[in-house]
């Protein structure tokens, strides 16, 4: 029988037709998204399925509607998720330098009511984990980010943000791979480039990536 | 690797596409290639080229190039007013060129884009296993790059004899000029309100001036969502997300590959060709269908295309 815990009833919706959502969840749990992480590796081996993209919760399943139907995929991920998930592997830890200068630090920690120090300090205690790697190439969904720190977006997004550039929003924290336009705070800078055109994959991280990032002078 | 035109003129964004880098879409590249890969495919298997082989989608306004030995090619999509040494010429046909005959297109009377098929397939840089070009990282296609004057383009040998003259005819294309799309409920389709619902079906949207081949900002009566923000998941070209300001946004090839937006509906397949000519200032309307309607018209596009097979 099945454990209680890996019954959690997984949520199926068809993303146009050729293509579903498999949410496994909505709150951000490093326990689902190992199921997550899991549950698109075990589809990824499937002749009928082209591609399958784990998020944050959720896996995002792209099919050939020629070799099989919505509902019989829908059934089959359904099994898979009930099969308890292999022990994650601990992912590959990547220590990340920060200089701590960016342009809303200061305005965070005055939402937040701490000095800038705490914030810093708060910033580099977790060891975050890559819960998605997407938006942008090489953008990695990297939390949680401790509770102290959640603040939402920016309500004025900028049109430009620097490649390098560390940002916080909500419970997440993450490194601008190129120049984009974005809504995240901007607390400091890596020289560190997530995103290498030149390699395949060209992700500096994966989903279930490890970071830890410590200060370091300008 | 053989050089086959001289470019005279660029036109206002004419990049080399193929069928995308789908497969990248886990580092969060996105998937790229044609927009419209019905006039894509049509164009390549009417120069008996695979369907796959890499074109130049050409933009609102043409290019102009001039041939530098015998080609056969074949231009579709968008009506851009093909001319060849500065005389009319048919669409959706394979055409045989000569060394200095122009082929030029110039700006549209219908639809958004053009492809321009060339037996042997455009040659490229292939980056991720695809020669599509993506601008935001300056890779794949022609140096990562839209076409300039100047730009020499090279397609690759020729594996079957292609035809001139064969052609597609307008009742197996898709319909263009109804620009009804067909869409199927998203994973957040309950998360609009019962006004704003009512709204996305019966009104007209019109395309915004900032559309481009990442997504359309579509310009209309403004979407109420309620509910938490989804957390960020993997996203598909024709998905149509609704911003917390309100805003539909259509989802095209050079899409983001994750985000965090309700996405209210989803493009069927056979759709995105229409969503692919649709250009800023045109309106668009969206109807609902079942996976399985979508399914029979993705279906009966795809036996036109077949019927042109040798």
């Amino acid at each position: 029988m099945p454990s209680p815990r890996s019954t959690a009833r997984v949520r199926i919706h068809p993303l146009g037709d050729t293509a579903l959502l498999a949410e496994l969840g909505t709150r951000l749990d490093t326990a689902l998204n190992t199921r997550a992480i899991a549950l698109a590796a075990a589809l990824r081996k499937r002749r009928d399925v082209r591609q399958a993209i784990a998020g944050a919760v959720a896996v995002t399943v792209h099919f050939d509607p020629d070799q099989i139907t919505l509902d019989a995929l829908s059934a089959a991920i359904r099994r898979l998720a009930t099969k308890r998930p292999p022990v994650e592997e601990p992912g590959r830890l990547h220590r990340i330098p920060i200089v701590y200068d960016g342009p809303d630090l200061e305005a965070v920690a005055s939402a937040l009511g701490m000095h800038v120090e705490q914030v810093v300090a708060l910033h580099g205690r977790p060891i975050y984990r890559a819960f998605l790697i997407g938006f942008v190439p090489g953008w990695a969904y990297l939390g949680p980010l401790p509770d102290e720190l959640v603040l939402p977006r920016r309500s004025d997004p900028r049109t430009r943000v620097p490649a390098g550039s560390v940002a916080i929003a909500g419970q997440l924290t993450g490194i601008y791979p190129l120049e984009t336009p974005g809504g995240w705070h901007i607390i400091g800078r890596t020289s560190i480039r997530p995103f290498l055109p030149d390699s395949d994959p060209p992700s500096l991280f994966r989903v279930g990536d490890r970071v830890k990032f410590f200060p370091i002078p300008q | 690797m053989t050089p086959a035109f001289d470019v005279r003129e660029a036109g206002l964004l004419t990049t080399i596409q193929d069928v995308g880098r789908p497969h990248a879409m886990a580092s969060g590249v996105p998937p790229g290639g044609a927009m419209d890969r019905f006039a894509h495919s049509a164009a390549n298997i009417l120069v008996a080229n695979e369907r796959a082989a890499a074109t130049l989608e050409c933009t609102l306004t043409g290019p102009r190039l001039v041939a530098l030995r015998p080609v056969i090619v074949a231009v579709t999509g968008a009506d851009l007013e093909l001319a060849i040494n500065d005389a009319p010429a048919p669409t959706w046909v394979a055409i045989s060129l000569g060394p200095g005959d122009e082929l030029r297109l110039g700006p549209r009377r219908t639809g958004a884009r053009a492809y321009i098929a060339v037996a042997g397939g455009i040659a490229g840089d292939r980056w991720l296993g695809s020669l599509s070009t993506n601008l935001m990282a300056a890779r794949g296609g022609l140096h990562g790059r839209p076409l300039k004057a100047g730009d020499t383009i090279s397609t690759g040998d020729a594996q079957r004899a292609a035809v001139p003259g064969r052609g597609l005819a307008e009742r197996l294309r898709p319909r263009y000029a109804d620009h009804t799309l067909r869409v199927i409920a998203g994973p957040h389709a309950n998360r609009l309100d019962a006004e704003s619902r009512g709204a996305f079906y019966a009104t007209s949207f019109a395309l915004g001036t900032d559309s481009n081949r990442m997504g359309y900002r579509l310009e209309g009566p403004a979407m109420r969502t309620s509910g938490d923000e989804p957390l960020s998941f993997g996203l598909v070209a024709g998905a149509l997300q609704v911003t917390s300001g309100g805003q539909a946004i259509l989802l095209m090839a050079d899409h983001q590959t994750a985000g965090g937006y309700p996405v209210v509906a989803t493009v069927a397949t056979a759709s995105m060709p229409v969503a692919a000519q649709l250009a800023p200032g045109d309106e668009v309307r969206f109807a609902e269908t079942s996976v399985e309607a979508a399914l029979e018209l993705r279906a009966a596009q795809r036996a036109a295309l077949d019927s042109l097979r040798i």
